[in-house]
């Protein structure tokens, strides 16, 4: 894994300290360590260098040095700065006054259109309560027009297809069959292409003015390198789009083709896709990318993920026994296929910022809860409630029933009596269910 | 005139085509940075490495050449811009893997084992199914019988468009439908492609982002019941990297090995403005070879890999640039 900048950070303004302000020559290094950490990012060359150009100027205003911790603060300026030009609020669809509102989907190939057009009519089906139909205007891809058939299907959206090569008929008409069936959006799925490929980018440009759509956007991959520019560039000449849309965030890239996008073509980013699944979709928060870019993990997506598992209720109830010293082994049984459910263990390890560096390249699978789950299921309902009772023969009993060893037996009652009392102290200090108190204390909550 | 004369014209015009648009910004830049000037100067190596950024080729790999460069330039004090160039392109060459004698990318040539197997991975949208579609073809032409395995079968309608690309080359395919177990697939496939004296058995693979450990168990378990039914099989696990990606293309390329040992790489996409250099410190660090390129969405576009010709047409033909 890389170092994460703000640590490079921390190191380069280090051999700043005893100086008594800060130049343009003592500054030089720790620019020229996030210049190379924004390139190791993807962001764009041009891109790079304003914005350290910018931070330069930003920092020799400010009292760095002084502060009592000059790493942070000038680790503060930048996260600021990223969120600042990513976009500091975030902008909604456009919609329609008069029904249906009509949003057209491009990009090149294989950046997720389709997967996104389907994860869209889901989103606004369910977060908006609109009632979508899908147009499939990919016309030449093998199979597209059944992919998003498929999709549709789970989700149960219609789609709107015809046996002719003729991608401005298929919106026209789609647009026509939401009119008549009283269908209030209409999302258009257009086949993918190079920006290069001059009656392709016609193509598109004609289907936005057959159907004249509300909403343009422009869908991205956001493991793309320093061509982001080019083709974000192409794509808004050729359709003037309204929006970006940031795709396979859930991969480990650090993004920073967005800035690049945002920065040359100055539209909002809209939507960040984040998993192979329908729900995997949420709107831009530009300071969780501004984490991703400078390293910092994403511990916003990690608790909205916990959130999705633990109910408020459920919460409260479990704090109410660990305070009163009665959260036992089948609670924790609970817990641990919770935060299973939550997706894939070592996915979420990635979301917290500095554990990848604590467990120092040490697996973490979904495997590791295995042993400690059989063994758990092999004891009576009485042992898991109070394990007091867990003497040598009842030991020895669980560790062949689980398959596993007495001293793994041991190990986990150990541990598991070590949590118990975490568990207790933290709860004095306030309450483990209210997430978003934990993350103010954070650098850079929100 | 023969078809694989044709072939070899069409090559040409592609990849000139392909490039083309990479090569012309090159060209400007190295132009404008040489400009009036006849030695190499601090001022001409920070340029180039500004070209080499731009190109994708990364922070750590661009430090490595122009360090080279340097030492080079050093040693001889006086270098013109002709050498330099001399110098930039035996850089990169060297870093650009050679094909290794037991893996030939050549469609024509012979297999030391019957079926060659070969699997197909890469993280989603790299362009897997549509680059088998065109290496089926292929090996086809060259007059190989040629089976494909359609164990993507998780992506939705994966399996309709690899069966369209089998009816397009003409070539037989195994298939068990959406959400069919791809190892058992995979499995099917080359045991069929045994029982059908195919010479090439070519298997798609669902895309997949590499920090995902379950998929990529599952990787390597399609490679693994491969082995079963043929020794040695898969015999070339293809990566597929979209010319686009940036340093991402980097942890896509290490993870990949690590679960399944990666032999060769297709670069995909490149008829775009993307100039795809990452495969340059790929190709290196992982020491394996770029095998293919694909340069469009029809059917013959893809084209074997050659160095010399990379590196020529991203700096352009023939000596000097100004």
């Amino acid at each position: 894994m890389f170092e994460d900048l703000s640590s490079k950070i921390e190191k380069a303004v280090q051999s700043l300290k005893g100086q008594s302000r800060i130049t343009d020559v003592n500054i030089a290094e720790t620019i020229r360590e996030i210049r190379r950490a924004l390139l190791d990012a993807d962001v764009n060359l041009a891109v790079a260098r304003q914005f350290t150009k910018d931070i330069q100027e930003r920092v020799l205003g400010a009292d760095v040095l002084k502060s009592v911790q000059p790493g942070q603060l000038f680790t503060k300026i930048v996260y600021d700065e990223l969120v600042h030009v990513l976009g500091e609020e975030k902008v909604d669809l456009n919609v329609s006054p008069k029904p249906p509102t009509i949003i057209l989907i491009a990009g090149l190939q294989g950046s997720g259109k389709t997967t996104f057009a389907g994860k869209l009519a889901r989103y606004l089906k369910k977060e908006n309560n609109r009632n979508p139909i899908l147009a499939a205007a990919d016309v030449y891809r093998p199979a597209a027009i059944n992919q998003l058939k498929t999709l549709a299907e789970e989700i149960s959206v219609p789609v709107y297809s015809i046996d002719q090569k003729d991608p401005v008929r298929v919106a026209k008409e789609a647009v026509a069959m939401a009119k008549a069936l009283a269908l209030d959006t209409v999302i258009i799925d257009t086949a993918g292409r190079m920006h290069v490929d001059e009656a392709m980018m016609d193509e598109v440009a004609q289907i936005k003015q057959a159907i004249d759509p509300d909403e343009i956007l422009f869908v991205v991959d956001a493991m793309t390198g320093q061509d982001a520019v080019n083709t974000a560039k192409a794509f808004n000449d050729a359709i003037d789009f309204d929006g970006v849309v940031l795709t396979k965030l859930d991969g480990d890239t650090r993004g920073g083709a967005a800035l690049s996008i945002r920065t040359v073509v100055e539209k909002p980013i809209k939507f960040m896709s984040t998993g192979e699944k329908l729900d995997a979709l949420s709107p831009f928060y530009p300071d969780r990318l501004a984490k991703r870019i400078l390293g910092m993990g994403d511990v916003v997506s990690f608790v909205e993920r916990a959130q999705q598992e633990f109910d408020e209720e459920q919460a409260e109830k479990l704090q109410r026994k660990i305070r009163s010293d009665k959260f036992d082994l089948t609670d924790f049984l609970e817990q641990l296929q919770k935060i299973k459910k939550m997706g894939n263990v070592a996915d979420l390890v990635g979301m917290i910022p500095g554990a990848q560096k604590a467990l120092q390249g040490q697996e973490i699978s979904d495997d590791a809860f295995k042993p400690v789950e059989a063994i758990i299921q092999s004891m009576t309902p009485e042992e898991r409630a109070d394990p007091n009772l867990l003497n040598g023969s009842r030991r020895k009993r669980i560790a062949k029933g689980s398959g596993t060893s007495v001293k793994q037996v041991n190990d986990l009652m150990k541990q598991f009596s070590q949590m118990k009392k975490m568990m207790k102290t933290m709860s004095k200090l306030g309450g483990m269910g209210r997430a978003s108190q934990a993350l103010k204390s954070l650098p850079f909550g929100r | 005139m023969s078809w694989l004369e044709k072939l070899g014209l069409k090559k040409k015009e592609k990849l000139e085509q392909g490039v083309e648009k990479s090569r012309e910004g090159l060209l400007n830049k190295l132009g404008r940075a040489f400009a009036g000037k006849t030695e190499v100067d601090a001022a001409t190596l920070d340029e180039l490495e500004d070209i080499l950024i731009s190109s994708d080729v990364g922070v750590k790999t661009t430090v490595e050449i122009i360090d080279r460069i340097e030492a080079r330039v050093a040693r001889d004090k006086f270098v013109t811009q002709q050498e330099l160039q001399g110098m930039l392109r035996e850089e990169i060459v060297a870093l650009l893997r050679e094909h290794e004698s037991g893996r030939p990318a050549a469609f024509d040539a012979a297999f030391d084992h019957k079926p060659h197997v070969i699997l197909v991975v890469g993280v989603n949208g790299v362009g897997k199914t549509t680059s088998i579609g065109k290496l089926a073809h292929m090996y086809k032409q060259a007059g190989k019988r040629v089976i494909l395995g359609a164990a993507d079968t998780f992506r939705a309608a994966a399996v309709d468009q690899l069966t369209i690309w089998s009816e397009r080359a003409d070539v037989e395919i195994i298939q068990q439908g959406q959400n069919a177990d791809p190892a058992a697939v995979a499995y099917d496939t080359v045991s069929a492609a045994v029982a059908r004296g195919a010479d090439v058995a070519l298997i798609d693979t669902a895309g997949r982002l590499h920090n995902k450990k379950s998929l990529m168990e599952e990787l390597a378990k399609i490679k693994r019941v491969m082995g079963k039914v043929v020794e040695g099989a898969p015999h070339e696990i293809l990566l597929v990297l979209d010319a686009s990606t940036g340093q991402n293309a980097m942890q896509q390329a290490r993870a990949f090995r690590e679960v399944v040992d990666v032999t060769g790489l297709v670069l995909s996409k490149l008829d775009g403005t993307a100039r795809g250099g990452i495969v340059i410190g790929v190709s290196n660090e992982l020491d394996v070879p770029v095998k293919y390129i694909g340069v469009g969405e029809g059917i013959g576009d893809i084209q074997l890999f050659d160095r010399e010709s990379f590196v020529n047409a991203l700096f352009g033909e023939g000596g000097t640039i100004q």
